[in-house]
């Protein structure tokens, strides 16, 4: 039974992965890859991984894609013209801020890595619970949690830098 | 699972799906029978008695009406919107605990038609994932005012969606649970979390007829700027879905509403695992009238409140409701610091 729904969705997921790929007009990709967040979901579920399943359709499928969509159908309707002379600022302010975004965004890479290799063996075991993520997130993983918010947070901020004309 | 089990599944599903339809049968002719009492006139009345057969004349009108595609739509997308509005409009109300577990043959029988262990993200998930129908509906039908309509509501929707998030935490906080089994329990046994949140209702409410695009936050089809909005372009049964969704979803939010702060299907001040499957009968009959109420709330807002601007749906939505919301899971934080 499992085995069957697994090829199943298995086959959705890369029929549609190939159709966001494939497809030249980009509201259908945008469909298409909900349809596939979906799928993977489906799968995250057979695998008994209800929360991280359930947070593939809330984060992914819900709140990202229709952002996505939001973007394409905006450029579709009105073409976005580029506005020059947009930033006025020193370069090597930008320079500095981009060498430390990715350099928290290596040490975070790093550190899950050296965290993920060195955590106990016994915890894989009821992964993928409510109760073990958020344990797992604010004790073993605080740090790399912590600084992922932090780069969020920056990302949020120059979002809104670049968007408004006048700051 | 044996036969019993499967048995049991199956009219759960089709008793809370026929359920569902019926509630919402019920609620289109309510809506214009409360409509007309409030503004002191009759409403419909001709069609049965009390004109209780006017929402089944409304469904054969539906089905029977020319079914138009108008010229510049997008047709695949055009066709599919409705069917993603209306599935999860369907299918969330399957993990809402209707009523106090039932005995039969010696087993016990969930009233639930699904006993995740994640009941409130299912329902938060499905609900941003009906977004789409909307959003897609506006943009397929190749038409200005149906655009604007979807724009608006993705962008409403989207925000209110915090709002709605941050009021839940703090129930789940006191609660200790994802499932609608534990928190109704938790709240039999101390008391409805209304009186222990009342913020957190406040917020809950205000971001439920946001997220079910009811008046006064009806911005995605203000009729007298935006035509129909989403729907503009929808006739015959494709705009029947749209219908049936937005009334299937009220249904639900009320259901989640009253599981969250008003105790779900817990009868007060009486204890029904005294009273056998008459107290299960009762429980259930009780939890309808608990969504009875808000349904009726519903209506009452819809026609005595004006609709809200805009700007002033935003402003509120991130500038009020959020910051509530953060000070609700504050207030709560602090008291079971200070309780332990």
């Amino acid at each position: 039974m499992t085995a069957i729904l697994f090829y199943i969705f298995a086959t959705f997921l890369l029929a549609a992965s190939l159709f966001v790929v494939l497809n030249r007009n980009p509201i259908y990709s945008v469909v298409a890859l909900v349809f596939a967040f979906m799928n993977l979901a489906a799968m995250y579920f057979l695998l008994e991984a209800y929360f991280i399943g359930i947070l593939q359709v809330l984060v992914y499928a819900g709140a990202i894609m229709v952002l996505f969509l939001f973007v394409v159908m905006l450029l579709n309707v009105q073409p976005d013209q580029p506005r020059p002379g947009l930033i006025h600022f020193d370069r090597w302010w930008y320079g500095l801020m981009g060498l430390i975004f990715v350099g928290l965004f290596l040490v975070l890479i790093g550190e899950g890595a050296r965290l993920l290799l060195t955590s106990p063996a016994g915890e894989a075991v009821q992964i993928g619970g409510v109760d073990s993520v958020g344990e797992a997130l604010f004790t073993h993983f605080l740090l790399p949690f912590e600084i992922a918010s932090l780069l969020l947070t920056v990302a949020l901020v120059g979002t809104v830098f670049l968007a408004k004309r006048r700051v | 699972m044996d036969t019993f089990e499967i048995l049991v599944a199956l009219i759960k599903v089709v008793a809370v799906f026929v359920a569902v339809i019926l509630a919402v049968m019920v609620m289109t002719l309510a809506e214009r029978r409360v409509a007309g009492f409030i503004q002191y006139r009759h409403g419909p009345n001709r069609v049965g008695p009390w004109g209780f057969l006017q929402p089944v004349a409304d469904g054969i009108k539906f089905l029977l009406k020319e079914d138009i595609i108008p010229a510049n739509v997008n047709l695949p997308i055009y066709l599919l919107a409705p069917a993603i509005t209306m599935i999860p409009a369907l299918t969330t109300f399957a993990v809402i605990p209707f009523g106090a577990p039932l005995e039969v043959a010696g087993r016990t029988v969930q009233l639930q038609v699904a006993n995740i262990n994640i009941g409130l993200l299912y329902i938060l998930a499905l609900t941003s994932v009906g977004v789409y129908g909307l959003v897609l509906a506006g943009w397929s039908s190749g038409s200005k005012y149906p655009l604007l309509g979807g724009l608006r509501s993705s962008a409403q929707l989207i925000s209110y969606e915090l709002a709605m998030g941050l009021a839940i935490i703090g129930v789940v906080m006191v609660s200790g649970g994802l499932t609608f089994n534990e928190i109704i329990a938790h709240q039999q046994a101390t008391s409805w979390n209304f009186w222990k949140q009342p913020i957190a209702a406040l917020v809950f409410l205000v971001a439920m007829y946001a997220e079910t695009n009811r008046l006064p936050f009806d911005l995605t089809e203000a009729e007298q700027e935006l035509v129909g909005g989403y729907h503009t372009e929808y006739s015959s049964f494709k705009f029947a879905m749209f219908f049936l969704s937005e009334y299937a979803n009220m249904v639900t939010a009320s259901a989640f509403m009253v599981c969250l702060f008003f105790g779900g299907w817990d009868i007060p001040f009486v204890d029904e695992t005294q009273m056998g499957a008459w107290g299960v009968v009762l429980s259930v009959l009780v939890f309808i009238a608990k969504i009875g109420f808000f349904l009726f709330l519903y209506i009452w807002v819809r026609w005595t409140f004006p609709r809200f601007r805009y700007d002033q749906l935003m402003r509120l939505g991130w500038k009020v409701l959020l910051p509530l919301g953060l000070v609700n899971i504050f207030l709560v934080g602090l008291w079971m610091a200070l309780k332990v």
